[in-house]
Parts: C-alpha cells; structure tokens; sequence
C-alpha cells in the first residue's frame, strides 16, 4: 500500500506580526490516494492558508506536510517547485488563464516547466482537454469562452500532468449555478477515474459532492460530517 | 480520461535536494517561445518600445557607414596627379640686402633641379616664375606686321627640370633644353592655344619662327598641347629660366605676390609626403624657413578628420537614442510585469522557480532589443545605400560594425530587463493568485 497522497502532522501557519496572526493552528489531517475532500469554512477562517500549504505556494510555521509521502516541509524551493510542477494541480476561483494564449496554450503552460517531452506535450492537452469536454475548442481564446468553459480549461491545465493532488479553491465561485453544476460533474467524473480531489468552498452544495467534509473555523480545521454520495 | 500519475516519491539525500523528480527546467527553445509570444500578443506596444533602440542602432549604423562612404569617396577623389605633386615657394631672405629696386638672388640654388632629383621618389623637379613684364606688354609674332598681338598671355620662366615636372604633351618641336638654358637661348615653347592665337602653325616649326615680347625676339622651338602641372589651363609661353634672369632680373620673392621663383616637383606615387619633408632642408640648408613647401593633404589624415568631427557628434547621438532606447524597454518590461503578475503567480503554480521568472522577462527584453537592432541595422544600412546612390558614390559599410550591430540592441534589451525581471522574479505567487 502506497503513502497517503497528503499526511498533515501539526500543520500550523502564524503570519509574523505585530500582533502574530495564527491562520492555521495545528492541524492533522490524512487524506488517501482517491479521496474527495471538501474544506469548509467561513470567509477569514483559514482556508486560503491551508490551500496555499497544501499546493505548496506557502510555508509552515510548524509541523509536517508529507505529499506522497515525501516530508516537504525540508524541501528547497527548487523541490518544491518540482512538486508544484509534476504533483499537485490547482484550479483557481479566476481561472488564471492567459488572456492572449488559445485553451491548448493554457493548457500547455502547465507542462513547461517540469520537464515534458515537447513531443508529448501537445497530446497530454489535447487529452486533458478533452476529459473535461472541451475538445471541440482547443484553438478557442479565453476571451470567447464562457465562465464555465474557462474553468474546464483550468481543470484540464490542473490535470494535464496528471498530478497526485487536484487542489480545487472556490472553483464555483465565479460560476452560475448551470455551470457550477457542469463543473461540478467534471471533478465527480475525475475523482471516479482516480484522482485524489480536495475542494476548497463555502458553498455547501459543493461540499456535498464530496465523500469527506472538513470544516475550518477561526483556524481550528475539524473532521466534518461525511456528506454526499459517498 | 487520462489517471494520475501516483505513486509514492522518495527523497534519496536526508537534505531532500535529489527527489525522484525531474527538477523544474525552462529550455532555452521553450523561453525563447514564451519570450516571442509575449512580444507577439501586444505587437504594437513592442514597435513603440522599439523606437528607441532603432534610432539607436540604425543611427550608428547610418554614421559609421556614411563616414566610411564619404572617407571612400574623398580618397577616391586623390588622383595619382594630385598626390604626385610638391610645391616650394621662395619666401625671400629674412634680411633684404639687395639694392633697391632690385630683387634678391632667387632662392633655390643654381643646380635646384639636381638637387631635388636625387632625392627619393622625385621623378622630375624645377624652378620657375612669372615673368613680371611692364604694363601693355605686347606679344607679337612679326616685328614688320604688328598685326597679331596677344595681352593675355603668361611669360613663365622654367628651368629643363621644370619643364619636365609640368608634364608637357608635345604637338611639336622639343621641350626647352639644358643645353638652351646655361647658354641663355633666346627660345620659346608656347601652347597651341596661344599658337593659333599668334598665327604659328605648328607644322611651320622648321622655319623657327619667332614671338617678340616687347621687341625681344623668341625663336618658338616647340607647341604643347597639354600638361600635368602648372600651365593645366592657362595660356603660357615659357621661356629658360637663365634667358629669364639675363632678360628680365629677378624675381620678386615673397608668397602673395603671384611672381616668386616656384619649384614643382613631380614624385612617385604616395611619396609626395617625403619629398616635402626633406626638400627645403636639401636645397637651402642654410636657410630652409625661407622655402615655403605645399604637399597635398595626406588623405588619411582627411579620412580621419572627417571620422573625427562628423562621425563623434552623431556616434553621440546614435548612444543617446541607444539610452532612451533601453529607458523605453525597462520601462515597458516593468510595466508588463506588474500587469503580468497574475501571469507570474500562475507560472509559479504549474512550477516555475524565480529564475525561469527572471529568464522570461529578460528574453522578453533582449528579444524586443535585438528585432529593434535588427530593425535599426536595416535602415541604417538602407540610409547608407540610398545617400551613396543619390550621390553616384560608392556605399562602404565595413562589416566589423554592421554585422554585429543588432547585437548592440540585444544588450541594451538585456540590460534594461535587469531590474524588471528581478521585480519579477520576486513577485509573490500568494499575492499574486488571490484575487483575480
């Protein structure tokens, strides 16, 4: 049996001050390879923080973080962009799509830094891009795509490296209900394939698409009711 | 649907530096293309950019090549005659002894033209003067007609060697003589000009006719039809110089007076500059200050006179537009990295390390500095072509400058992408992604 695909040990983050602001107070957390794990919480709670450390864009203060059962809170910023690279894939609510590149230039950007074969890089986009149904428009600029569509074109950017991890933070949340649902269809569609999924949202009709709910609350982070169709 | 890699990653030094990863990399064809198409996507604020660094380098371009045309062409304008040629002026003695109303002894020596030829590179040299004659002298070809006269004519006094240094081209008869000049023949040799104007033909040589100049009679003994030197275009009867002095005195020495005893001296090619070194010191030793020597200018010291004036003021300007050149390009790359910090923070995300940051925006940078060398390059070179075809010149660009000139606009686009890709290489990936 492989590692945990993320194993927290007293995870704590404290933005210097003065005052000191503890953002995360030590959290332990295991999350298996194939989970579906919602974060909730209230706007300030602490989520961002936790996003930020699990996509390894932040630093702990404290504790461990072991992705793949590598302890990275050693790592040099070297490795840990390796890690950023070729392990974790992160949706963001704004999409962060380049306005000037086409869907599969978006795409492609999450393959060139972390050392794929140039002759296999336009094959994973298209692939990517057409696991989320965006197949029809790989040439299409983010200008003329919906909200909807630009999130699918950052869920196939997320997954074309086929990471470990698919960090998702408020991915509906710039989305209308019809296409949140469309996105939502598209993680559950993903998590069924294989890959481990934690979602960051306050929307609690995300969460229930999750197999595991955690709450953080004022930076305390709690195992939270199983809910959904697990 | 493509499944997740997996698997569990194992660091194999305690220090967690060598992960069963492949480290975060940015090819160099990769950064190149990214640089481009971060050009590509704002084509026309990347031509404003440019302006700067194109003036620049289009500029020293256009100077260097247009000085070398124009250094080209004024060499190309020394002709073998114009370089062959050395002139010595007799300036007078400091302290005048002679008599009044009376000239000083010339002050070339008596054997002036065996003097001047044993130096090296001379091929030909002598002494002459303007005869100075009274007003309404007459010249005349028959004592008994009178009918044919000529005002307008020069009375030139030359030694053989002269003669010989002025190049004459005979129609017919024989230059004047030594043999003419130590026994003060009175001889002449006019140009045909002045011959037709005299009514001498110059088939009639054998029957020695004669031009009377105020009554004193010279046997015509050759016409020429053109020469190198001193009488190129002018009407002229020369008479031997000894003839000269018995006849007439002589002449008024001091530059501006238009009569001085001259020597011209015909040289080899290139050794004109030597000759006029050493020629007043060979034929007055004790006295050389008073021969005035008159060499045509040495045309590398020309070429570098107009390199030295003309191409300084615009090399000037050219590394002016060079520098308003790279203000511009820092400028727009700074501005592009602060627009761009999204962009950074995204690129952080999928794995970037700061330095594959830096190395965007620095291609970014060198490349719009390069296309603007390139650009530059091509209009100096066509501002060169164009200015040597209008003046039917011969367009010199040395290629030591221009070929490498576009390089020149790549430092400057590395240059000023220093600072804007340290900006970005620092921009934090957290602020950048949190709000979009």
């Amino acid at each position: 049996m492989s590692a945990p695909v993320i194993e927290l040990d007293g995870l704590a983050r404290t933005y210097p001050g003065p005052p000191p602001v503890p953002a995360l107070r030590p959290a332990s957390l295991v999350i298996e390879a194939g989970d579906y794990v919602a974060v909730t919480g209230p706007s300030g709670s602490g989520k961002s923080t936790l996003l930020h450390l699990l996509g390894l864009l932040d630093t702990p203060t404290e504790g461990r973080y072991l992705l793949d059962g590598l302890n990275t809170s050693r790592l040099s910023d070297r490795d840990r962009s390796a890690l950023r690279g070729r392990r974790i894939g992160i949706v963001f609510q704004a999409f962060h799509l380049l306005p000037y590149r086409s869907a599969v230039e978006n795409v492609l950007l999450a393959q060139l830094y972390n050392q794929t074969p140039r002759g296999e890089r336009l094959q994973a986009a298209t692939e990517a891009l057409d696991a989320v149904g965006l197949g029809h428009r790989l040439d299409a600029l983010p200008t003329t795509l919906s909200g909807g569509e630009s999130q699918r074109v950052a869920v196939a950017r997320a997954l074309v490296n086929r990471p470990s991890l698919l960090l998702c933070d408020e991915p509906t949340g710039n989305l209308d209900s019809a296409n949140a649902a469309a996105l939502m269809q598209v993680l559950d569609e993903l998590n069924a394939a294989g890959y481990t999924i934690v979602v960051i949202t306050h929307d609690p009709a995300v969460a229930t698409h999750a197999r595991r709910a955690v709450a953080i609350s004022d930076g305390v982070l709690s195992e939270g009711i199983a809910a959904g169709h697990a | 649907m493509p499944r997740p890699a997996g698997g569990t990653i194992r660091s194999t030094a305690a220090a967690g530096r060598d992960l069963q990863l492949p480290q975060p990399r940015l090819a160099a064809r990769d950064a190149a293309a990214e640089a481009v198409a971060g050009i590509v996507q704002r084509p026309g604020r990347a031509m404003l950019t440019m302006i700067g660094t194109i003036l620049g380098v289009g500029a020293f371009v256009a100077v260097l090549g247009l000085t070398a045309t124009g250094a080209g062409q004024i060499s190309h304008q020394f002709t073998a005659l114009e370089d062959t040629t050395v002139t010595v002026e007799d300036n007078g003695p400091a302290n005048n002894t002679a008599p009044p109303n009376t000239n000083p002894a010339i002050g070339f020596p008596a054997d002036a033209d065996q003097v001047a030829g044993r130096i090296n590179g001379v091929t030909a040299a002598g002494v002459w003067w303007p005869v100075a004659l009274p007003q309404n002298a007459s010249f005349t070809a028959s004592l008994a007609l009178g009918a044919t006269s000529s005002q307008t004519i020069n009375l030139l006094a030359a030694s053989p060697g002269a003669v010989t240094a002025m190049g004459l081209s005979m129609a017919a008869g024989s230059p004047l003589t030594i043999y003419e000049n130590t026994t003060r023949e009175h001889v002449a040799i006019i140009d045909t000009t002045t011959a037709a104007t005299l009514g001498i033909s110059a088939a009639r040589l054998a029957s020695h006719p004669a031009v009377f100049v105020n009554g004193i009679a010279y046997t015509v003994v050759g016409v020429y039809k053109s020469a190198q030197r001193v009488v190129t275009d002018e009407s002229a009867m020369l008479i031997p110089e000894d003839t000269a002095l018995a006849d007439y005195g002589n002449p008024e020495p001091g530059i501006g007076n238009q009569d001085e005893a001259q020597m011209v001296i015909a040289t080899r090619i290139g050794a004109a500059q030597a000759v006029a070194k050493q020629i007043a010191a060979a034929e007055l030793p004790t006295d050389p200050a008073r021969l005035v020597v008159t060499s045509p200018p040495n045309p590398q010291n020309l070429q570098s006179q107009v390199s030295g004036d003309l191409a300084g003021l615009f090399l000037v300007l050219a590394l002016i537009s060079l520098l308003i050149g790279a203000v511009g390009i820092a400028n727009t790359t700074l501005v592009a990295v602060l627009e761009r910090t999204e962009e950074i923070g995204l690129r952080r995300a999928v794995g970037a390390r700061p330095r594959h940051i830096a190395a965007q925006f620095l291609a970014e940078s060198t490349t719009l500095g390069t296309l603007g060398g390139l650009i530059g390059t091509c209009i100096g070179v066509g501002v060169v072509v164009i200015f040597a075809a209008t003046k039917n010149w011969t367009a010199v660009l040395n290629p030591v400058y221009t070929l490498p000139a576009p390089l020149i606009g790549s430092v400057v686009g590395l240059l000023a992408g220093a600072y804007p890709a340290l900006r970005a290489a620092r921009t934090s990936p957290l602020a950048a992604l949190r709000h979009g």
